[in-house]
């Protein structure tokens, strides 16, 4: 906490009392850090205590799916997965298609307890490794904002890390998914960095390159790390702040962190052929021109050097002319310019809702809403400014590079909810950073006041009170230019070298302070409302962790007069599949329930949340939209044996299929141009009652969604869209139902077997209107439909 | 000399065993039963036969072994024979349980099967004493037709015959038959036999000599549902510092008549009873008094369907399976609990422990076809013996738990096909020293101990190259 604040030499007695006083606050500071850890940790478990302990919503059931092959099969047998349950009938390859530093480190986690005998399920093991990453992460936090503005303001920010709803609500307990992981391995990757640009150690650069490498192997958020470092490197360069340190700290990150990239399969030779990674190629070369250039200046005399430079101008922008030409070719020859489709979506906001309707389907791929921002960092949102000036007082490279991240990370966050995830780590720091230095000023001005009542004249009392975190960033400066001498010190001999860095900024600090002093009654008042602000943030966040980003979304609870009531209907459906059809019946369903599906029900599906093959979901969009007969050929082609929708109208579930199947139609349509959006809609309404258009009405998605659904309350009335539906008494010709669950969430429906359906098409072109139906067996229910 | 000698003890010994095995089959001739009655209890998917026979020894030796028999596709699905004698007299009667064994016959007709009840006194000349036997059997009622709609009830086969399958002669023997509901599709006529209500009565029969078989059809409604675990593990495991765990895996079906064609929700929610009237909906297991921390759940999780009610004497657990099963539907699940120890971990007189638990499984009405039953002694426990009340298949297993660092001892029992009644006690002793309670503990703390002296080890040298 407390930084030694005068000279060794000048004061022994003093010495020694700051050596206590520094223990103390290690001591101190490795408790908090301590209780983080275990606040991070035990803020998550809200979901498991409330619900369970189960892996929630979707991709994490992939996530759990790979780890139980992999502590099933090892590690070589894992990247040689080829995964035949999914994408039927073209299959998936696990192994080269997967970021699989999560679920090697939940693996490495199961072994390692089995190997101690502790046997613990993969499934436990799954559930809690969010939780204990986001201690993780919290304490690389604090490591990150430690190198930028001390201790204080690190302990402040991995406090607030810890429980930020933004974070949270990816890394609850069972919320297994690659986030999870990464948002540490981003951190950590972000201090390395730092650390290495402080310090200018080789071992701290390498570290840097490994601690990429486990981001690149986690996530595929790594692109931001590989562009914004170089983003960083640029502006230091171009704000003259070129040294050895930056060369040490980018130079190897690249070269290292590169091949190390590479080696992931599903990364591979991206990592030198795609546009997300020129840049840092692009900041490499200049920064090995800039360095070059510094090298000539040392060697040759001013009036010479000018002459170079001229030469080297003239050379090097032809060099450059040609390296940017066949930059240029190289990316336009290939089909996508060489940037995905998300990454696309990133830099134009508005390209993935015109092009490409399966990225902009996603919810998660929307732009946020203002009460989103409010709701993921809460107060944080006005903390952030102050720390960005505080940023600027006085800026560093350290912290220069929280501007850049913090900047960069606003404008992402605001293309794609999702990315508030890595905004949220960055307005921690800032925040933590603004709090931190209020408290600071806060409480030295009080303490100045006070001391300045009883003796005036006395300076050296604040002197001694001013910030620690301050006083370290100014030793930080001020240790530059004599680090370049001895550039590897030891931990001890390292503070002992701040302490006497410190000593030419003192005066002109305390000069500072008396300016900076507040009156007693305001500094207390704002102090209290800082603590209220705090106070605030943490009621959100343990009410956002309780409330809104526990459940795990595969069981709901809802609260009546009479008590708790579960709807496990997602379950009972899987759990049915799984035990009541058999092992190779493949299972269509919209591309949510795919992970799903496979996972929980062990059942091949058509396609699922990996949506790689877009005209394969198109097929099955395509089929959903179509009237039964059309869907029927189109899911028999594929060798379908079970549809499986998903059905609200009964409870009022709102995200259900019914309200999807807008989207179903749109990709659909994208592939197959018979598939019209205007056709589904009633002067460009989307409507379910008897004024919806007769292809909406006749489409597979509606008739399997309400089959028999009037015969609940007589009337057909659907408690999600707040309407009586509009074709209320129909009959399949070509499914039948297999399974419904208690709340008729999930409806499960056979395709009849070809039989039936030539016998059919022969009735049905001898005599059209007597209204035969395939199976007898109906006859009774179709005596009671008046429709037909 | 010899050869004589040798010859005179062979000769000796054909005429003892020629001797022996007249005996033997004069034990099954000079035996008869003067009246037999028996009353086969169809009502659940568990048939229960209860049989009285009045054994009179006509021969002039005494005997103590009565043989019953059963023809061969019942004794396959034969799960437990019991015979009772009344002992006392008039109202101070008591009942006492026989040895059964099952015998091998060398001359046995038609590959009958044998079961020998050992009298606890032997029968002498022209006495007489009456025998209950009552035996259950499994899998005897075959659904038919065998796929049955939603809307249709389950209808099954039951197969018998009208006289009782006996090595002695029979003077007088009735049949009476339970059937569930009224509804009986048709049963073979054997004169003479009428049905009144729920009840089929077959005889009385007089004087039929040994092995008299007379083949029965009955076909009937039964729309209890066939709960059937195909496999069960139960896995006990003793904790020294006072619980007991109990995991029991099981894989449940639906034996009875298989589902065909559409399940329809709103006909099973709308009319219960004429829906689905053979589907199994929940299940009840009597579990042990202070029973705690029950779970019900399988491998996607927790299944919020299920009431536990306790009180002193016992716990029941009502589950209910994720979705009603239909014929043959499969489900699995896991429950677990744990109990306090000191209410079945008991010492002998001489220093050994012994558990004292129960055998089968406590779902009722249940039928399981395989019980593997695990016992978890704790790590350091020597000399396991288990004690069981019938014959099981035994061998040892190690099992490696929480930090263990040489394993536990596992008991591990197999049994086919069991039913309710064998929910009997069984003991499994060994040895125990409490000092290897404190194994993992001290092995924790010293690794925590070593882990500090490391760091403050770490923290005081300075490993770098320059100063």
């Amino acid at each position: 906490m407390a930084a030694p604040e005068t000279s060794t030499a000048a004061v022994p007695t003093l010495y020694t009392n700051n050596t206590l006083r520094n223990a103390f606050g290690g001591v101190l500071s490795f408790f908090i850090l301590l209780l983080i850890g275990v606040m991070a940790f035990s803020i998550r478990l809200f979901s498991v205590i409330k619900y369970e302990s189960v892996i929630h919503e979707f991709d994490p059931y992939f996530n759990y799916r790979v780890t139980q092959f992999l502590a099933k099969n090892g590690i070589y047998e894992f990247w040689n997965w080829f995964d035949d349950r999914t994408w039927y009938p073209l299959g998936r390859v696990i192994g080269g298609t997967v970021y699989p530093g999560l679920t090697l480190t939940a693996g490495t986690i199961w072994w390692l307890l089995n190997s101690l005998n502790i046997p613990l399920s993969v499934e436990t093991v799954c559930v809690f490794t969010a939780p204990i990453f986001s201690a993780f992460a919290s304490w690389a936090t604090y490591l990150l904002t430690k190198e930028v503005k001390g201790t204080g303001a690190g302990l402040t920010a991995a406090a607030l890390l810890a429980m930020v709803p933004s974070y949270i609500s990816r890394s609850v307990a069972g919320s297994y998914d690659n986030e999870a992981v990464a948002i540490f391995a981003l951190i950590f990757t972000f201090y390395l960095y730092i650390k290495t640009l402080n310090t200018g150690s080789l071992f701290y650069a390498t570290l840097n390159s490994i601690a990429y490498f486990y981001m690149v192997c986690s996530w595929g958020g790594y692109t931001f790390i590989i562009n914004l470092i170089p983003m960083h490197v640029l502006l230091c360069i171009v704000t003259g702040r070129f040294s050895s340190r930056l060369y040490i700290a980018y130079a190897p990150l690249v070269v290292l962190g590169t091949l190390l990239a590479a080696l992931v399969p599903v990364v591979g030779f991206n990592a030198v052929m795609t546009s997300e990674h020129f840049a840092s190629f692009l900041v490499f070369i200049i920064i090995h021109v800039v360095a070059f250039v510094y090298y000539i200046k040392g060697i040759l005399s001013p009036k010479m050097f000018k002459v170079a430079v001229t030469l080297v101008v003239s050379v090097g922008l032809a060099v450059c002319c040609a390296v940017i030409a066949v930059l240029i070719a190289l990316v336009a020859s290939s089909p996508t310019k060489g940037w995905s489709g998300r990454s696309l979506s990133l830099l134009d906001p508005t390209y993935a809702s015109k092009y490409i309707p399966i990225i902009a389907s996603v919810s998660e791929h929307q732009p946020p809403t203002w009460p989103s921002y409010f709701m993921d960092i809460n107060v944080l949102a006005f903390l952030v400014p102050a720390g960005i000036i505080a940023c600027f007082l006085p800026l560093s490279d350290a912290s220069s590079f929280v501007v850049l991240y913090i900047a960069t990370s606003v404008y992402f966050s605001g293309v794609m909810v999702r990315l508030m995830l890595v905004l949220a780590p960055a307005a921690c720091i800032t925040s933590g950073i603004a709090l931190s230095q209020a408290f600071d000023v806060f409480t030295g001005s009080i303490k100045f006041q006070l001391t300045g009542a009883s003796s005036n004249t006395e300076v050296d009392a604040a002197e001694t009170s001013s910030s620690t975190a301050e006083s370290q960033t100014d030793a930080v400066k001020t240790e530059k230019p004599e680090e370049t001498a001895k550039n590897r010190p030891s931990r001890k001999s390292k503070k002992k070298k701040r302490e006497h860095g410190e000593k030419p900024s003192t005066k002109a600090k305390a000069e500072k302070k008396r300016l900076l002093a507040l009156p007693l009654e305001s500094s207390v008042i704002s102090l209290l409302l800082l603590v209220l602000l705090g106070a605030f943030y943490v009621v959100h966040c343990v009410w956002a962790a309780a409330e809104a980003y526990s459940a795990p979304s595969i069981v709901l609870t809802s609260r009546s007069h009479d008590g708790l009531h579960v709807f496990d209907d997602f379950r009972e459906a899987y759990a049915w599949l799984r035990h009541n059809t058999d092992v190779d019946d493949k299972v269509a369903s919209w591309w949510d329930y795919g992970y799903q599906t496979t996972a929980m029900a062990n059942r091949t599906v058509i396609v699922d949340n990996n949506t790689w093959n877009n005209t394969h979901i198109a097929t099955v969009g395509t089929a959903m939209s179509s009237p039964e007969r059309a869907a029927w050929e189109i899911f028999h082609s594929l060798d379908v044996k079970y549809v499986l929708v998903v059905f609200g109208g009964l409870v009022g579930y709102p995200s259900d299929d019914i309200n999807k199947f807008l989207w179903m139609v749109r990709i659909g349509g994208g592939v197959f141009p018979h598939i019209k959006e205007p056709d589904y809609l009633r002067d460009g309404q989307y409507r379910i009652d008897s004024q919806a258009t007769p292809t909406m009405l006749n489409c597979l998605m509606y008739k399997l969604s309400y089959y028999r659904f009037v015969e609940t309350d007589g009337k057909g009335f659907d408690r999600v869209r707040q309407t009586e539906i509009g074709k209320k008494y129909f009959k399949l010709t070509h499914f039948e139902e297999a399974f419904t669950t208690h709340h008729w969430m999930v409806r499960i429906y056979k395709l009849k077997p070809p039989k039936n359906r030539i016998r059919g098409k022969t009735k049905k072109s001898k005599s059209k209107t007597s209204s035969t139906t395939s199976s007898p067996k109906r006859s009774g229910t179709k005596k009671k439909n008046p429709w037909q | 000399m010899e050869a004589p000698i040798r010859a005179r003890e062979a000769l000796g010994f054909i005429l003892f065993s020629l001797l022996f095995s007249i005996c033997r089959s004069s034990s099954l001739n000079h035996l008869l039963i003067s009246n037999a009655e028996r009353r086969i209890d169809l009502s659940s998917h568990i048939v229960k036969v209860f049989l009285t026979l009045k054994v009179e020894n006509a021969g002039s030796t005494p005997t103590s072994e009565v043989l019953l028999s059963f023809p061969p596709t019942q004794a396959d699905h034969l799960a437990t024979v019991e015979a009772l004698v009344t002992k006392g007299k008039r109202k101070k009667t008591t009942l006492v349980r026989l040895d059964v064994k099952p015998t091998e016959l060398p001359d046995a007709p038609n590959d009958a099967k044998y079961f020998t009840i050992y009298l606890a006194n032997p029968l002498k000349s022209g006495e007489s004493t009456t025998i209950e036997v009552l035996y259950l059997l499994t899998h005897s009622q075959e659904p038919f037709p065998a796929e049955i709609a939603q809307s249709e009830s389950q209808l099954v086969y039951y197969r018998d015959s009208a006289l009782i399958l006996s090595p002695y002669h029979i003077k007088q023997q009735a049949t009476f038959i339970k059937t569930p509901s009224t509804k009986v599709e048709s049963f073979t006529r054997v004169e003479p036999s009428n049905r009144a209500g729920t009840e089929i009565k077959y005889g009385p029969y007089e004087d039929h000599p040994p092995y008299s078989f007379s083949p029965i059809l009955i076909h009937f409604e039964n729309n209890s549902p066939f709960a059937v675990v195909e496999e069960l593990v139960r896995e006990v495991e003793i904790s020294h510092w006072g619980n007991l765990q109990v995991t029991e895996q099981y894989t449940l079906v639906h034996a009875g008549a298989r589902h065909k064609g559409v399940f329809s929700r709103v006909d099973y929610q709308s009319r219960p009873t004429l829906n689905g009237a053979s589907s199994l909906r929940y299940l009840l297991a009597r579990l042990p008094p202070r029973v705690h921390s029950v779970y019900y759940r399988d491998e996607i999780g927790n299944i919020s369907s299920s009431h536990l009610r306790t009180d002193s004497r016992k716990s029941e657990l009502e589950i209910e399976p994720r979705y009603p099963l239909f014929g043959g539907w499969k489900a699995t699940f896991v429950i677990g609990y744990g109990l306090p120890l000191q209410d079945f971990l008991f010492e002998t007189s001489d220093d050994r422990r012994y558990l004292n638990f129960t055998f089968g499984c406590p779902l009722l009405e249940t039928v399981v076809d395989k019980l593997t039953v695990k016992v978890v002694l704790p790590e350091g426990s020597k000399d396991p013996s288990a004690v069981v009340p019938f014959p099981v298949e035994q061998h040892l297993e190690t099992k490696y738990s929480y930090l263990d660092v040489v394993g536990r001892t596992v008991v591990v029992m197999e049994k086919k096909n069991l039913v309710p009644a064998h929910n009997s006690h069984f003991q499994v002793y060994y040895t125990f020293k409490p000092i290897f309670m404190l194994a993992e503990p001290l092995m924790l703390a010293s690794a925590f101990f070593l882990f500090f002296v490391a760091c403050v080890a770490y923290l005081h040298i300075d490993l770098s190259i320059r100063k």
